[in-house]
């Protein structure tokens, strides 16, 4: 009687959330709110109750919020028990626990994983490990750079000029101090939103003092005989002395946990069907785990039916929704998670946004403003149709430009807009590097055709 | 019997105290128009929204096709100054309304409105003080007019005893926001309304050569002496923009106060709570944007190329009525739309607007309207309305009360 098991579940049911940040926190609240009386768990590895992120690479590092201060606000009390400093360390679905790394086990009629991303370390350990060398990712990561950008550093080094890169290199020029920045790219934010956008963001930069060094790799951090990093070699064979340096190669997805539990878990994530449900490693969805924010990978109508694994704080809150309400209602209820990407950024206090899926434009046009005054909306195109929008200080009119990515609307973009500028007029290749070169900092990741595709095209690796 | 065109039943002051029936009314056709050269009128909660971000749809009349003019042209009402930001569109518009924005509020000025609360606070209990032994008040004349007229004199830096004075030569400037009597616009009127507009302009003027000579820390010499990245503004755009913050900047507020008062007066046992519990003046001040929005209409919108709503293509150069009140009550939006629940989970009201126009003054709008509908309800003892519904402006685009007798048994 599967309607009654359901029933059951709303009312006695045991329901656990491995991964206690932003999705984690909001699929507690709403499966309270949609009547869930049963018990409740949420295991984190961080000490703490679920914290806000994206003030870690801007106000925090700015000292107008203190990075022990981001909490999330509670929408509600949700009655839960809180297994917090402590990793889930694997999962046995056929008995339904997941094992922590303390060596307790934990039983769920239902599971709901939202283990997130983490920062993508130095990948020489030794290196890694020197003084001064910084990842930013938690509040932890926030509270001990900001301490040492505090103390005046001669110079920061920053390596990768994605997103948080270029955020902090913001943060950083703010404060006052020197800074250089790396990227394998021609250009800041390529990855994310192609060489057009990127010649912007690498100006901004430069206007704002930054010493930005593209098409290079930073080879060896050098330290000094205390273990302090000193300095940075890079790949033309010049070295740049500086005593912090921020390290910021994108995440990488916490699956690692879930090796051989037969789940469909791996390095590009957790895959789920539309409405959250994970898929086991034979591609059959499961009925009794979900997957949510960082770590999922769904398939999007919008975008070919293509995995989408987004990096988004919006999405992280719309798929634990999702998830939540589908962990606890009957199939013909279920909702399928059909959020349009959007993420924002702020640097040197120029408010960047995007909706839709930049990278999988091939074609650019600037429909209203300019890119020489940094103020405007670029629309991106593929297959004749619009895919996704980005705005530098425009945002308010990109309400508009996701309706005409949900509507499928033509591209190039036909009609008139305010402040179209002669520069508008004629669609431009978007310029996103070749996909089978690695860069930094995209938070969206096609990651190939659904099974329910039918097409046999390659789709090289976007990563 | 023939009914009136229903967009000109919401103008017809008849209709006034309660126009939410008719708003009803309209929703049921989501693009109305009624007549050749008459407004497309939309008002449900969806479009509004959409159109209030949609690059194809300007504020500015130069783009309204030479048959939508209504009797008082495009020309007419400038009285010689420049049209404020209100009524331009990017890049001129943005343009203006930053470097108005770096001198009222954050990130440049992030403080000017916070600060004001101490003073904010004195001033309404001033006017409270100020009922003195009377035990019934009108509580527009008394209270809800002279507290933001005192706030934004304040912050402008217009002297306070000036009021008398520009308030008539404002009077008539908002008289043209109402489209009825644009329409019905005699040459009388029509001279009043740019003469006041250029005496406006004038004073202003004097006061903003003062501050160019010596600043002081109000908005005008901040407006007179921006040389932010985006420039400085022209003498003539400073005193566009002043004219705008001095209209926009009491007479909403005065109706959201009103309309609050009332409200609450309909409403006793919020009231109560109200009494009890400051904290909740947030909520209702949210709900009360909703519910009863002092921005009813947004008149002034058209569209550069033919836009298609709803499988009706609205063409180019048409005047657009956004019927904000009746998207505020839209149940596909809200749920019981028509009751009055400050509780409300999810308040994403249009009351302000939204898009690039969205309302410049809201902070300030907000903190007084908190300050002062939880003062009254903290201090007037047993308040109750004497008249229900009271007399009401004749404006249907800013809509509020015009007398709001109230009678309370004393002060605490």
């Amino acid at each position: 009687m599967p309607a009654d098991h359901v029933e059951w579940i709303r009312r006695e049911g045991r329901i656990v959330i491995v991964g206690a940040s932003l999705a984690g926190l909001r699929a507690a609240e709403t499966l309270r709110a949609e009547g869930f009386t049963g018990e409740l768990t949420l295991i984190g590895d961080e000490p703490y109750e679920p914290y806000d992120r994206p003030p870690l690479s801007k106000a925090a590092l700015l000292g107008m919020a203190s990075p022990r201060h981001t909490e999330l606000p509670h929408r509600r009390e949700i009655d839960a028990k809180w297994r917090l400093g402590v990793p889930a360390s694997g999962l046995d679905l056929s008995a339904k626990r997941v094992r922590l790394a303390d060596g307790d086990e934990v039983e769920y009629d239902r599971l709901l994983i939202a283990t997130g991303v983490r920062a993508r370390p130095w990948p020489k350990e030794a290196e890694a490990r020197l003084d001064g060398v910084f990842l930013l990712r938690t509040r932890d990561d926030a509270t001990r750079l900001l301490q040492k950008l505090k103390a005046g550093p001669r110079r920061v080094f920053i390596i990768g000029a994605g997103f948080a890169g270029c955020e902090v290199a913001s943060a950083c020029r703010e404060m006052g101090l020197q800074v250089t920045m790396a990227e394998r790219a021609g250009a800041p934010l390529v990855g994310a939103l192609g060489g057009v956008i990127g010649a912007v963001a690498a100006d901004l930069q430069t206007e704002n003092g930054v010493d930005l060094r593209t098409r290079v790799t930073v080879t060896a951090l050098e330290g000094d005989t205390s273990g302090r990093v000193r300095a940075v070699h890079l790949s033309d064979e010049s070295v740049v002395e500086a005593d912090v340096v921020v390290v910021s190669l994108g995440s990488l997805r916490n699956t690692e946990w879930l090796t051989g539990s037969g789940l469909g878990a791996g390095p590009r994530g957790i895959a789920c069907d539309a409405g959250c449900r994970a898929f086991d490693f034979r591609g059959i969805v499961t009925d009794d785990v979900f997957v949510a924010g960082d770590v999922a990978r769904s398939p999007h109508a919008l975008f070919g039916y293509q995995f989408l694994s987004l990096e988004h704080w919006g999405n992280a809150v719309a798929q634990a929704e999702t998830a939540a309400h589908n962990m606890i209602c009957r199939g013909a209820d279920r909702r399928p998670h059909l959020w349009t990407p959007a993420f924002w950024s702020s640097q040197f206090r120029v408010n960047i946004k995007s909706v839709g899926v930049p990278p999988m434009g091939d074609q650019i046009m600037i429909t209203q403003g300019s890119l020489a005054e940094r103020r405007f909306v670029g629309v991106y195109g593929y297959q004749g149709r619009v895919i996704a929008a980005v705005s530098f200080d425009n945002n308010r009119w990109l309400e508009f430009y996701r309706r005409q990515i949900e509507r499928g609307a033509p591209f190039p973009v036909e009609f008139p807009t305010m402040d179209r500028r002669p520069e508008g007029r004629q669609p431009v290749p978007a310029d996103f590097p070749d996909p089978s070169l690695p860069t930094h900092g995209p938070t969206v990741t096609l990651s190939g055709y659904s099974p329910a595709d039918q097409q046999l095209v390659f789709t090289p690796a976007r990563h | 019997m023939t009914q009136a065109p229903l967009f000109r039943q919401i103008t017809d002051f008849a209709n006034r105290a309660d126009p939410y029936p008719l708003y009803t009314e309209l929703r049921r056709t989501p693009v109305l128009h009624e007549e050749e050269g008459g407004p497309y009128v939309v008002s449900s909660y969806y479009d509004i929204e959409a159109l209030l971000h949609d690059p194809r749809v300007s504020s500015d009349a130069a783009n309204l096709a030479a048959s939508e003019d209504d009797g008082l042209g495009m020309g007419d009402e400038t009285g010689g100054l420049p049209p404020s930001f209100l009524r331009l569109d990017p890049p001129e518009h943005d343009r203006l309304r930053r470097i108005a924005n770096s001198a009222f509020g954050p990130p440049h000025q992030p403080r000017r409105i916070e600060n004001m609360r101490g003073e904010l606070d004195g001033i309404v209990t001033g006017l409270i003080d100020g009922f003195g032994d009377a035990r019934e008040v009108d509580l527009v004349d008394q209270f809800a007019y002279p507290f933001p007229v005192t706030v934004i004199c304040r912050l402008l830096g217009v002297p306070r005893e000036d009021e008398p004075r520009f308030r008539s030569w404002v009077d008539p400037l908002v008289a043209t926001l109402d489209p009825d009597t644009r329409r019905s616009a005699d040459p009388e009127f029509v001279k009043t309304a740019q003469e006041s507009r250029m005496q406006l302009g004038m004073y202003l003027a004097g006061l903003v050569e003062q501050r160019t000579k010596e600043p002081q820390d109000d908005v005008l010499s901040d407006l007179a002496n921006s040389r932010g990245p985006d420039g400085a503004m022209t003498m003539m755009e400073v005193l566009s923009t002043a004219v705008l913050l001095l209209i926009a900047g009491h007479e909403t507020t005065v109706n959201l106060i009103t309309n609050g008062m009332l409200t609450l007066l309909r409403h006793p046992e919020v009231l109560g709570r109200l009494r009890e519990d400051p904290g909740l003046s947030v909520r209702i001040v949210e709900e009360l944007l909703r519910y009863e929005p002092p921005v009813q209409i947004v008149p002034q919108r058209t569209c550069i190329t033919d836009i298609e709503l709803r499988g009706t293509t609205i063409p180019k150069g048409s005047r657009i009525w956004l019927m904000i009140a009746a998207g505020n009550r839209d149940p596909e939006r809200f749920k019981e739309p028509d009751r009055f629940d400050p509780d409300r989970e999810d308040i994403q009201h249009l009351g302000f607007g939204s898009g690039i126009h969205s309302c410049f003054g809201a902070p300030l709008a907000r903190l007084e309207t908190q300050i002062a509908l939880s003062e009254l309800a903290r201090r007037l003892e047993n308040p109750r309305l004497v008249e229900d519904p009271p007399p009401y402006r004749p404006n249907a685009v800013l809509r509020g009360p015009r007398h709001l007798n109230v009678a309370f048994d004393g002060l605490r």
